[in-house]
C-alpha cells in the first residue's frame, strides 16, 4: 500500500507537469483548431533557457536558492512565451485560412527547425541540471516519503494553473479568449481583437511549458534535445483525456495521465511505461473522443 | 491506345534515368536507391493521405512490420529473403487492417495522432523484444541479400536496378488504380466525404481498403529496405520517418503521383548535396517545411484537374442533331 502511494505522489508531481504542457496544447487547439507540433520543443526551450540562465547568472547564489529559482523561472517563462509569439507570427499566422494539412506540415517544420536550432546551440549532448540546488529534505506523511522537491513542483503547477484558470474565467482578456474559441467571426463582430488574443494564447502556453520545462530539469536533473518529442505527446494524450480545448480538462487530464504512467511503470512494466500512454490515448479516442469534459466542445468540432 | 508525345518524353525520361548508375559512384547511387525507397513508401502513402485524404502519420509502422516480417523469416526459417516479400505485405496489411478498423470514422487531426501513437506503440514493441522475435534496441543482423533470378543483389548499381524497377511498378500500377473506379471514389471521399456517402460510397470500406492498400506496399518495401541494409532496428521506424513521408506526400502535391516523386527527390535528395552543412542542414530543412507551405500550400505539383470532356459531348450530340 506504501508503494503504491509513493507511485501515486510521483505520478501527481509528474502529472503537473504533463498538465502544464497540455494547457499549451488545449489552448491553441481551442482557438486555432490546430495541433502546435512544435509545442514540446517550446518546452525544451524553456528547460535549456533555464539551465543557461542558472549557471550563468549564478542567481541561486546571490539570493537564496528559492528566490533565484523563481526570479529564473519568471525569466524563462517571459523569453519562452516571446518565442512562442514569434512562432505563431511566422509560421502559422500565413496559414490561417490554408486548408488544414498546410499548417500541420508547417508546425512539424517548426518543430524540427526548434529541435536543431536547440542542438546547434547547446549541443546534441544531454545537460545536466546542477544539484542540491534545493535542499534534500523529505516530508514524512503516514508513512509516504515525500521528497521537497515533488511537493514544490505539484504546488507550483497547481498554482499555475489556477492562474490560467482564474485568467481564463474570470477576467477580460480570458472572456475574450474564450468567445474566439466558440467563434472568431462572431468574436470579431463583438469588437475582440482576435489576432491580439490568438497572439496572447500563444504567449501563454508556450509559458507554462517553459516554466514546465524547468521544472522538468530541476525534477530529473538531466535533459536533451529530443526530449520536448515525448513530453509534448504525452501532454497531448493529457489534453485528449481532458477534453481538448477544455482547460480544466487538460490539467485533470495531465495528472490522471502522469498517476496512471507511474502506476503503469510500477505494477505493470517501467519498460512498456511510454507505451501506456499512447494505449491511453488510442482508447479514449476509440471510446470516447470528446475526453472526460469535453462536452463543451462537443459543439465546436 | 495512342502514345501521346507526353507519354514519349517520360519514356526518354525514365530511360535516361535508368543509365545514371553508369555514370554515378556508389555513393550517389546509394542515395537514388534511398530516394527511390522513399518514394515507393509515399507512393504507398499516397493512396491513404493525398487521394483519400486520410491523416495518416503513422506510416513507419507497416514499413516496420514488413521488414521485421522479412528479416524474422529469413534469419530465423532460412526463407530466401524475396520470397517473404508477399507474406511481408500481407503481414503488414492485416495490421494496417486490425489496427485501422476502430479508428478509420476519427476525425483529421484524431486520426493523425492516433497513428503517430501507434508507430511509437510499434517501436517500443520491437525495442521491448516482442515474443523474443525482434531482438530488441540491436534489432536483427545478418539478413540475406536479395537473390533475383539467380543473381545475388549486393552493389548499389545492382540495388538501383530492383528498387527503380520495383518503383516503375508501383508508379504504373498506382496510376492506374487512381484512375479507376476505386481511385475515383476515394478522391470523392477526400473532397466531401458526406457528399460521398449520399451518394451511396460504403465511405469505411473504401477508407480501409486503401489504408489496407498502402499498409501491404509499405509492408513490401520493407522487404527490400531489410535486404539492402542487412542490419535493422527499431530506430529505422521511428516517427520521424512518418513524419519525412507525410512531408514528401503534402509537399510534393498530395495525390499527385508526380509530385510525390519530386518530393521524394527534393527531401531525400536535397540534404545530400548540403552535406557540407551537415549540422545546419535539419535547420534548414525545417525552416523550408514551413516556408514552403506559406508560399505553396497546394504542393509543389499539385495534381491535375480531372478533365471531363463536356464540351465535346455537346458539340457532336449539337452535330447529330442538325
Amino acid at each position: 500500500m506504501e508503494e503504491f502511494f509513493q507511485q501515486l505522489t510521483n505520478g501527481l508531481a509528474v502529472g503537473g507537469i504533463y498538465a502544464l504542457i497540455a494547457l499549451g496544447y488545449t489552448m491553441v487547439y481551442g482557438v486555432l483548431k490546430l495541433i502546435n507540433f512544435a509545442h514540446g520543443d517550446l518546452f525544451t526551450i524553456g528547460a535549456f533557457l533555464g539551465l543557461t540562465l542558472l549557471t550563468s547568472l549564478g542567481l541561486t547564489d546571490s539570493v537564496g536558492p528559492v528566490a533565484g529559482l523563481l526570479v529564473l523561472a519568471v525569466m524563462v517563462v517571459i523569453l519562452v512565451g516571446v518565442v512562442g509569439f514569434l512562432l505563431e507570427r511566422v509560421a502559422y499566422r500565413p496559414l490561417r485560412t490554408s486548408p488544414r494539412l498546410s499548417a500541420v506540415v508547417s508546425a512539424l517544420g517548426a518543430s524540427i527547425f526548434f529541435q536543431n536550432a536547440i542542438m546547434l546551440i547547446w549541443g546534441a549532448r544531454p545537460l545536466v541540471y546542477p544539484h542540491g540546488l534545493l535542499p534534500n529534505i523529505t516530508v514524512d506523511v503516514f508513512g509516504v516519503e515525500l521528497p521537497l522537491i515533488r511537493i514544490i513542483m505539484f504546488a507550483i503547477s497547481v498554482v499555475l494553473m489556477c492562474g490560467l484558470y482564474y485568467l481564463t474565467h474570470k477576467t477580460r482578456i480570458g472572456t475574450a479568449i474564450r468567445a474566439a474559441a466558440i467563434d472568431q467571426g462572431a468574436a470579431k463582430l463583438m469588437g475582440i481583437d482576435v489576432n491580439r488574443v490568438i497572439s496572447l494564447v500563444f504567449m501563454i502556453g508556450p509559458a507554462l511549458g517553459g516554466a514546465a520545462g524547468v521544472m522538468v530539469g530541476l525534477y530529473y536533473g538531466q535533459i536533451n534535445f529530443t526530449m520536448g518529442w515525448l513530453y509534448g505527446l504525452k501532454a497531448f494524450t493529457a489534453a485528449i483525456l481532458g477534453g481538448i480545448g477544455n482547460i480544466p480538462g487538460a490539467m485533470l487530464g495531465g495528472l490522471i495521465l502522469g498517476v496512471v504512467e507511474s502506476l503503469g511503470a510500477a505494477y505493470i512494466s517501467i519498460a512498456w511505461k511510454d507505451a501506456i500512454s499512447f494505449l491511453v490515448l488510442i482508447l479514449i479516442l476509440i471510446v470516447r473522443p470528446t475526453g472526460l469534459l469535453g462536452e463543451r466542445v462537443a459543439d465546436k468540432v | 491506345m495512342i502514345i501521346k508525345k507526353q507519354d514519349i518524353l517520360y519514356l526518354a525520361g525514365a530511360a535516361l534515368f535508368a543509365c545514371s548508375p553508369l555514370v554515378l559512384d556508389a555513393y550517389w547511387t546509394d542515395v537514388l536507391n534511398n530516394i527511390g525507397l522513399y518514394a515507393i513508401l509515399a507512393l504507398s502513402l499516397n493512396i491513404i493521405l493525398g487521394q483519400c485524404g486520410l491523416f495518416q502519420m503513422g506510416h513507419a509502422a507497416f514499413f516496420a512490420v514488413g521488414a521485421y516480417s522479412s528479416a524474422i523469416l529469413n534469419t530465423m526459417f532460412d526463407i530466401p529473403l524475396l520470397w517473404t516479400m508477399p507474406v511481408a505485405g500481407i503481414l503488414a496489411g492485416l495490421f494496417g487492417l486490425i489496427v485501422a478498423r476502430p479508428i478509420i470514422h476519427l476525425r483529421g487531426d484524431y486520426l493523425l495522432i492516433v497513428t503517430i501513437g501507434i508507430v511509437e506503440i510499434i517501436r517500443i514493441a520491437l525495442i521491448n523484444d516482442v515474443g523474443g522475435l525482434t531482438g530488441g534496441a540491436n534489432g536483427i543482423f545478418g539478413i540475406d541479400r536479395p537473390i533475383l533470378f539467380g543473381l545475388k543483389i549486393k552493389r548499389p548499381h545492382q540495388f538501383f536496378y530492383l528498387i527503380w524497377g520495383f518503383c516503375a511498378a508501383t508508379i504504373f500500377l498506382f496510376h492506374r488504380l487512381e484512375n479507376s473506379r476505386f481511385g475515383r471514389a476515394l478522391n470523392y471521399i477526400k473532397d466531401d466525404d458526406v457528399a460521398a456517402e449520399g451518394s451511396g460510397i460504403d465511405i469505411s470500406r473504401y477508407k480501409l481498403t486503401a489504408f489496407v492498400i498502402g499498409a501491404f506496399w509499405a509492408g513490401m518495401v520493407g522487404t527490400i529496405f531489410a535486404g539492402k541494409m542487412k542490419i535493422i532496428s527499431p530506430e529505422s521506424f521511428s516517427f520521424w520517418e512518418s513524419v519525412l513521408l507525410f512531408t514528401i506526400v503534402i509537399l510534393g502535391g498530395m495525390g499527385s503521383i508526380r509530385g510525390v516523386l519530386l518530393g521524394a527527390f527534393l527531401i531525400i535528395g536535397l540534404p545530400e548535396l548540403f552535406r557540407d552543412f551537415a549540422s545546419a542542414r535539419m535547420l534548414i530543412f525545417g525552416a523550408a517545411m514551413v516556408a514552403m507551405m506559406i508560399f505553396r500550400t497546394q504542393g509543389l505539383l499539385p495534381p491535375l484537374p480531372r478533365r471531363y470532356d463536356v464540351s465535346r459531348f455537346f458539340s457532336k450530340a449539337e452535330g447529330e442533331q442538325s
